[in-house]
């Protein structure tokens, strides 16, 4: 189950493109927000392109190396789509929530940072969304799991697939399998992620078909 | 990213309109704005809604030892996250003036205040007690952060279930919440904090100051109290004089309003309990209106996977053979392992060692044994044995077990032309 609600972001209404939104797969839940382009220090400047910083704070605790390693995934997926050349010498934050975790964090992450910087209107060669695959014991391959079917789960997958040609951006993947299951995770997840891009566009459609301040 | 500076007529027409007893949102004086109170679907998590601003507060609890002079007492920890969402202006690392500030000022008004039961919080008396965090997360600042942040962590701890412990003897068990039903804290009183804006010297003030407001003010506040009138916690920042009526005058008003959000909060525990007991889907996903333009909802749906492991299939068929992988682990002798081929040596080389690397790289599949007793024949052509009674010179042959134990490391095929290059060269 997915719901997404926009919210309006007041403090920055001198600042271009930013966005809240918060994202709930299951019960999984997680609060995105864009900010930029905009100024950025001197020491991370990139002269032809904009700088993105992606941070994910985690509910209890301080950001650990989990968090880091989830911020990598997240960050090469969004700059393979984002044009960051538009931008040179900026600096996009993506700031990244996590408000619950049952299950399939990684892939919630993903959407909430795509649908936040559509909604953010920063220019993207392709969308992308994020699909977690599990593989029970047993060989069965189980999509979007919950935190009790992760930990019984024999290997988990996480894939960030673009909109246009529906190939894999990203993979992250944990426990052991066989190529030929992969495969089959990766097939499955591709029909899967059909599934979310219509939910994008439905949402953004909802949206923008009036003027809300 | 730096804080957009004020600007000169903003701040005027501010002062001006304070002077003149309006505000911005057309608030009184002594009104908060609205406040709404959440909860998730975790025990302990609880999303506070104060105008604008928003607040997570989260709270965990764990094991630990006590501290040595306090050992019957529990741990209570707290931590203030100025995350980036709030403002651009803060940043990532967790120095600022402000953060510290907030920490300090959450601590004293809930630790100091003895607001929670430490010492049922006590397990095993000087061995574990429990240690109870709690997690602000700021997410987003339009003013009057400090009231939010106490208002969540309040009812966090309120909302909050710790596990059962069961003690026969030396034994305890912590019982999982499937296993018991987990316990609420024991919380003696709730002390929320409200804050006070000052502007032109103390002449005027201001309850529940919003981001502009704050930004012109002269000085803060803050009078933390619980609902049976008892003042927790007061702090005056930012230099300003004040006289006692004044300060007598906040802290009748702070009762009024702690009265008024100590209600509110015991009014949105009742309904989490009733909403929890009758079985219902509870937390944010829920809480969330639907009807709303800007909010999007889709139901669970299966995914067709039939088609999807025929493809996978036809991928799999088509895809190129893997290219061989390395072959196991050879083991030449017990305690020595070869795997692969190593890497070439990149250290400087005389010329007779060029020759040596010719040879080297003229026979790779071979085995270390082979290759080093290779090398020792080509070798055997130039080698010059010192006159000096002092060396000892070895000829090694080809399969000659007894050179193996000078090669220490399994990948260093270049140790053993190497070595042996060394002693005839002495």
């Amino acid at each position: 189950m997915f719901v997404v609600d926009y919210r309006d972001f007041i403090t920055l209404k001198a600042l271009n493109f930013s966005a809240l939104l918060s994202f709930y797969s299951g019960d999984t839940s997680v609060l995105a927000a864009v900010y930029g382009p905009a100024e950025v220090k001197v020491s991370k400047e990139i002269y032809d392109r904009a700088t993105l910083e992606v941070i994910i704070q985690p509910k209890v605790g301080l950001p650990s190396v989990k968090e880091r390693a989830q911020e990598q995934c997240v960050r090469e997926s969004c700059e393979a789509s984002l044009l960051l050349s538009l931008h040179p010498r900026s600096s996009l934050t993506l700031v990244l929530q996590e408000l619950h975790n049952d299950g399939s964090l990684l892939s919630c992450f993903l959407n909430g940072a795509c649908m936040a910087m559509m909604d953010a209107g920063l220019p993207m060669s392709c969308l992308f969304c994020g699909v977690t695959c599990a593989i029970h014991a047993d060989g069965r391959i189980i999509t979007d799991p919950t935190a009790a079917q992760e930990a019984e789960s024999r290997a988990l997958m996480t894939f960030a697939i673009d909109s246009k040609k529906r190939r894999v951006m990203m993979t992250s993947t944990k426990g052991s399998f066989s190529v030929h299951e992969m495969q089959q995770c990766i097939a499955v997840s591709q029909t899967a992620s059909e599934k979310i891009f219509s939910f994008h566009r439905e949402s953004l459609r909802r949206r923008y078909s009036k003027s809300v301040v | 990213m730096r804080e957009t500076p004020l600007s000169n007529c903003e701040r005027d027409f501010l002062l001006q309109a304070i002077q003149e007893k309006k505000r911005l949102d057309g608030r009184q004086t002594y009104d908060y704005r609205k406040i709404k109170v959440m909860f998730g679907t975790d025990f302990g998590c609880c999303f506070v809604e104060l105008g604008k601003t928003r607040v997570m507060a989260q709270v965990s609890c764990e094991l630990v030892a006590p501290k040595e002079n306090r050992p019957n007492e529990g741990l209570m920890f707290f931590n203030i996250e100025l995350s980036p969402m709030a403002s651009p202006a803060f940043e990532q690392g967790r120095q600022s003036e402000l953060s510290v500030k907030l920490n300090r000022q959450l601590e004293r008004c809930l630790r100091n205040s003895k607001c929670i039961d430490t010492e049922s919080l006590c397990v095993v008396s000087g061995e574990k007690v429990w240690q109870i965090r709690v997690d602000v997360h700021m997410l987003n600042h339009d003013g009057n952060l400090m009231d939010a942040a106490s208002i969540a962590a309040i009812a966090a701890l309120c909302h909050f279930r710790r596990p059962d412990v069961g003690i026969q003897g030396d034994e305890v068990t912590v019982y999982s919440p499937e296993e018991r039903d987990p316990i609420p804290l024991s919380i003696y009183h709730m002390p929320i904090s409200v804050s006070f804006a000052f502007f032109q010297q103390g002449t005027y003030l201001l309850v529940d100051p919003c981001e502009r407001e704050e930004r012109v003010m002269d000085g803060l506040l803050m009078i933390a109290m619980n609902r049976h009138r008892e003042i927790c916690s007061i702090q005056s920042s930012g230099g300003i004089m004040l006289l006692k009526e004044q300060v007598m005058r906040c802290s009748k008003i702070a009762s009024v309003k702690v009265s008024e959000i100590t209600a509110l909060i015991t009014k949105a525990l009742e309904n989490d309990n009733t909403a929890r007991k009758a079985g219902g889907r509870c937390g944010f996903a829920e809480s969330m209106p639907q009807e709303r333009i800007t909010a999007l909802k889709k139901e669970t749906t299966p995914v067709e996977m039939t088609d999807a492991t025929e493809r996978a299939n036809d991928i799999f068929l088509k895809s190129e053979v893997t290219p061989q992988t390395s072959p196991s682990p050879v083991v030449p002798l017990p305690g020595l392992g070869q795997v692969g081929q190593g890497l070439q040596n990149s250290w400087g080389m005389e010329e007779d060692e060029q020759e040596d690397e010719e040879d080297f790289n003229s026979d790779e599949d071979k085995e270390t044994m082979m290759e080093v007793g290779k090398k020792q024949q080509a070798q055997g052509d130039v080698v010059e044995i010192s006159d000096s009674e002092e060396d000892e010179v070895v000829i090694l042959q080809p399969e000659a077990e007894d050179k193996v134990p000078k090669n220490t490391s399994s990948s260093s095929h270049q140790k053993g032309p190497v070595t042996s290059k060394k002693r005839h060269r002495k």
